[in-house]
């Protein structure tokens, strides 16, 4: 899914798809093996360990990080108890980031896709600038952002001396700069599918609004926008989804604070820090699940045919 | 009032590009920070960075790691996943359902979730951390990436040309080969350069599994608790433009083909 938008930024012209023939042969199978059986050894399998992992009991009197196999189902009550403001933090940013990545992103596709159709060169050269944060280190960009909104730049400055904020007032380990960095990191994940679709958008829907006398609001609602709801679902996921298991914007080295951690933060520490391997299994798995449970209410109008 | 709405959509879009590329100005100016051991603040400028980006400590190492891992991962990824691609559109067979959803899943699933997997399948095996385990993730997640592009690209090869090479009596590798490989080519290239820059530049998923291995955004992290050396910015802004370059040669190539296939027709 991430993939249509890149796939329309290459030059290389598509066309409409061609109706190909599909025959039954022994070769389809020799074509599928190597991967699905990569996938099956290095992603299905990996998900069989984390539901091992996540009832394991410590070892009585064992090493730090030494587990047993186990049913401690309690291991899933525990992480909730004991996290449930990460994980309650984890959805609201992610929420806030993909509503703020929409309302930026939707106009940069819009312009992009439909207004700059007229001018190829110019539309050529915003789809590279739209691009070109993939280019570049994210950890950079995102520290970046960090020291723009550091207590001595010039953002709090500013802010200060026009009297907007606090004298002693702060930005950085703030849920402001954590929702604001996610919003920046997933900006392009967003305008890229929505630009997509509205690049493929035929105009004589939108002429036709106009010469029925709507006016522009109302052509834009009831025609544009219903045509480019494939996009803005691929968007809107494709920030979701690795917003609620980031772990970069949120961490203290970062934008974020103790105080603003999400689940990624803490499957992280209990993974490679205090080795407690059950709890990181089991908040990853209720990570997991819990956006397969949205993701699927989300898009239950269309298959994983039609996302792919 | 409707001329205002319009020169507002302009504004607010130019807005939000400017914003998307404060961060990127702001990583390319500070390589050239005269910076001593933090690049925070702004010292002075100096090219001394980019003459010898191997001064800091594991800057280069790591980056030359990230280099050997993006090539491997993107060789394989590439190579499993076009010939998914191809299955898909081309063949009927049973469990396609069941394929397609094994294929979107890893795209579906945080990178926090797919990096703890494997990390917690390494621990029961025992299986030592490294480059090669780093290497093994990467083309893991790569591989769904590469099916979505290349499939789009099979999708609209026209049969007709194969069902030509057929009728000249071409074996069906001779076909597959000089027909339909040559007619893929452009869409592997996007797969594989997509899979690169993933691979490249990931950081979650490289973190769970890499032991005492170094990446370059490993070395970035790592390296933000004591600050960052100006190097870092070098390589990652020698990165940039020469993905920029890359990218505006296949924008122009592509405008010039377009424009003789035109002056052809």
């Amino acid at each position: 899914m991430a993939f249509g938008a890149f796939q329309s930024a290459a030059p290389a012209g598509t066309g409409a798809p061609v109706t190909q023939v599909q025959k039954k042969s022994p070769v389809a199978l020799w074509l599928l093996l190597p991967g699905i059986l990569y996938l099956i050894l290095f992603f299905v399998t990996p998900l069989f360990s984390l539901v091992l992992t996540s009832f394991q009991s410590p070892v009585p009197g064992g090493f730090l990080g030494e587990f047993q196999t186990a049913f401690r189902w309690e291991n899933y009550v525990d992480v909730v108890s004991t996290y449930f403001s990460h994980i309650g933090r984890s959805f609201v940013y992610a929420t806030l980031a993909t509503i703020f990545a929409l309302l930026l992103g939707y106009p940069i596709a819009y312009v992009i896709g439909v207004k700059l159709r007229a001018y190829p060169l110019l539309q050529a050269l915003a789809l590279v600038l739209l691009i070109a944060p993939f280019f570049i280190s994210f950890l950079l960009r995102t520290l970046a952002w960090k020291q723009i909104f550091s207590d001595e730049g010039f953002v709090v400055g500013a802010l200060k001396t026009l009297q907007l904020i606090p004298s002693d007032a702060y930005l950085t380990g703030t849920p402001f700069s954590v929702v604001f960095g996610l919003t920046y990191m997933f900006l392009p994940f967003m305008a890229l599918p929505i630009y997509t679709t509205l690049e493929r958008l035929d105009l004589r829907y939108v002429e036709a609004g106009g010469d029925l006398y709507a006016n522009p609001f109302t052509v834009f609602r009831t025609v544009t926008f219903p045509l480019s709801i494939p996009g803005v679902i691929s968007g809107t996921l494709l920030t979701f989804i690795p917003a609620t298991g980031d772990y970069i914007n949120a961490s203290r080295d970062f934008l974020g604070s103790t105080d603003t951690a999400m689940m990624g933060n803490v499957i992280e520490a209990n993974f490679l820090v205090l080795q407690n391997f059950p709890a990181a299994a089991a908040l990853s798995l209720i990570l997991m699940m819990s956006i397969l449970i949205l993701v699927s209410a989300y898009v239950r109008r269309s298959g994983t045919d039609d996302l792919l | 009032m409707r001329g205002l709405g319009k020169y507002l959509l302009w504004v607010y879009t130019a807005m939000a590009m400017v914003f998307l590329l404060i961060p990127i100005v702001y990583t390319i100016i500070f390589s050239f920070n005269d910076a001593r051991r933090t690049n925070i603040v702004w010292r002075g400028f100096t090219i001394d960075n980019w003459l010898d980006v191997c001064n800091a400590q594991d800057v280069c190492s790591s980056f030359a790691n990230s280099i050997l891992v993006a090539g491997v991962s993107t060789v394989l990824a590439t190579a499993m996943g076009t010939a998914i691609a191809i299955a898909l559109v081309r063949y009927r067979f049973r469990f396609r359902n069941a394929t397609t959803l094994l294929l979107f899943l890893p795209m579906a699933t945080p990178e926090v979730v797919l990096g703890a997997g494997l990390a917690a399948q390494f621990l029961q095996l025992g299986v030592q951390k490294g480059l090669s385990t780093i290497i093994i993730a990467h083309t893991m997640f790569c591989i769904s990436f590469v099916v979505v592009t290349v499939r789009a690209r099979v999708a609209v090869l026209d049969p007709a040309l194969e069902e030509a090479g057929r009728d000249l009596y071409g074996s069906p590798s001779q076909v597959f080969w000089r027909v339909t490989f040559p007619l893929l080519i452009p869409g592997i290239t996007a797969a594989a350069l997509l899979s690169f820059a993933l691979s490249f530049d990931d950081f979650i998923i490289t973190n769970f599994n890499a032991g005492p291995a170094m990446t370059f955004p490993r070395f970035v992290y790592t390296a933000a608790a004591r600050g960052i050396p100006a190097e870092a910015n070098v390589i990652a802004s020698g990165v940039f433009f020469a993905a920029i370059a890359l990218v505006l040669i296949a924008q122009v190539s592509g405008a010039i083909k377009r424009k003789r296939l035109a002056l052809a027709g």
